[in-house]
């Protein structure tokens, strides 16, 4: 089970990815980065002067952990194109995590704006992540496209629900053949190891833990849980039954 | 000249370049990235591209998010 999470030309021993965003300061989040064990993390791209500049980058690169640019607040393919290609000029990275939103409510993905966005940006060279909705049409065009990886929301980002259609996440896995990331929603540990169970590759989350009471003891249990759905999926679980079936012998 | 940097207007000297206003930004080249009128301008080419008056531009960085 030790087998390494493969995305693009890159290996990763952990399968938890997480967010850096809702931290109350950057210790705290040093704090839960270590206990969640994760090597891959995500950063925002803002104006200079605002949110205190480039001191997550730091705490990042003294933990060895690369940093995952995000397109977050793009509406459209175009800026979420721009917004990619500043990340790699900032970051020197040619990773993205793809995130064009409809509207500031749901927070949802804009399906057609991120297909064209993903297109553009596989087509330009970058390894594509793209946050996607729990559709299994659209996670297979997406890999049609180009992207190293497919990333389903489990549901709403912030919203702590879980996975709302887990019968569409299994849909994804059963046809990808890329990495399938779920992305969004995780509330709490069981949700991830839930994730795990229906065959993700991997688990995304940040305001789990950021917004914990505890996040560094959530990020401990995220990385227990991401690692007990991973064993629980190759141990093969029983068939759930409507009757009771007896463990003991009769007599 | 006047400029508009991160949607405020900034003096510039006339003939100034991207790396001239980086240095009155006080920012450092590293770990940032440009955009000047919806372009991206690569950090190899700061020192050499001129700020025209009235330019739009965008100076970025890496924040906790996502």
């Amino acid at each position: 089970m030790d087998d390494p999470l493969v995305i693009a030309d890159r290996e990763y021993a952990s399968r938890l990815i997480t967010g850096t965003g809702g931290a109350a300061n950057l210790a705290v989040l040093e704090r839960a980065l270590v206990a969640s064990g994760t090597e891959l993390t995500t950063v925002s791209l803002r104006r200079v002067d605002v949110d205190g500049g480039t001191g997550v980058l730091e705490v990042l690169r003294r933990l060895g952990i690369d940093p995952l640019p995000n397109t977050a607040g793009c509406r459209t393919a175009a800026e979420a194109v721009l917004t990619a290609h500043l990340a790699r000029e900032a970051l020197g990275t040619n990773w993205i995590k793809l995130e064009v939103i409809a509207d500031d409510r749901t927070l949802l993905p804009d399906p057609v704006e991120l297909l064209d966005a993903a297109r553009t940006l596989v087509d330009d060279g970058f390894v594509v992540l793209p946050y996607t909705n729990d559709d299994p049409v659209l996670a297979l065009r997406l890999e049609e496209v180009g992207c190293a990886a497919v990333m389903p929301l489990g549901s709403p980002i912030g919203t702590g629900l879980g996975i709302r259609n887990p019968h569409n996440i299994e849909l994804i896995v059963a046809r990808a053949t890329v990495p399938v990331i779920l992305d969004a929603g995780i509330g709490t540990a069981s949700d991830a190891a839930l994730a795990m169970e229906l065959g993700c590759a991997a688990v995304l989350l940040a305001t789990a833990v950021t917004r914990a009471a505890d996040p560094e003891k959530m990020a401990t249990a995220m990385r227990s849980a991401v690692h007990a759905g991973r064993l629980a999926r190759a141990a093969g679980r029983i068939p759930q039954r409507f009757w009771a079936q007896a463990s003991s012998p009769p007599r | 000249m006047i400029v508009l940097v991160n949607g405020a207007e900034r003096e510039l000297a006339d003939g100034s370049t991207v790396a001239d206003l980086l240095v009155a930004l006080g920012v450092p080249g590293a770990g940032i990235a440009v955009a000047m009128d919806g372009a991206v301008v690569p950090r190899a080419a700061h020192p050499s591209t001129p700020v025209p008056d009235g330019a739009v531009l965008e100076v970025l960085t890496a924040v906790q998010g996502g």
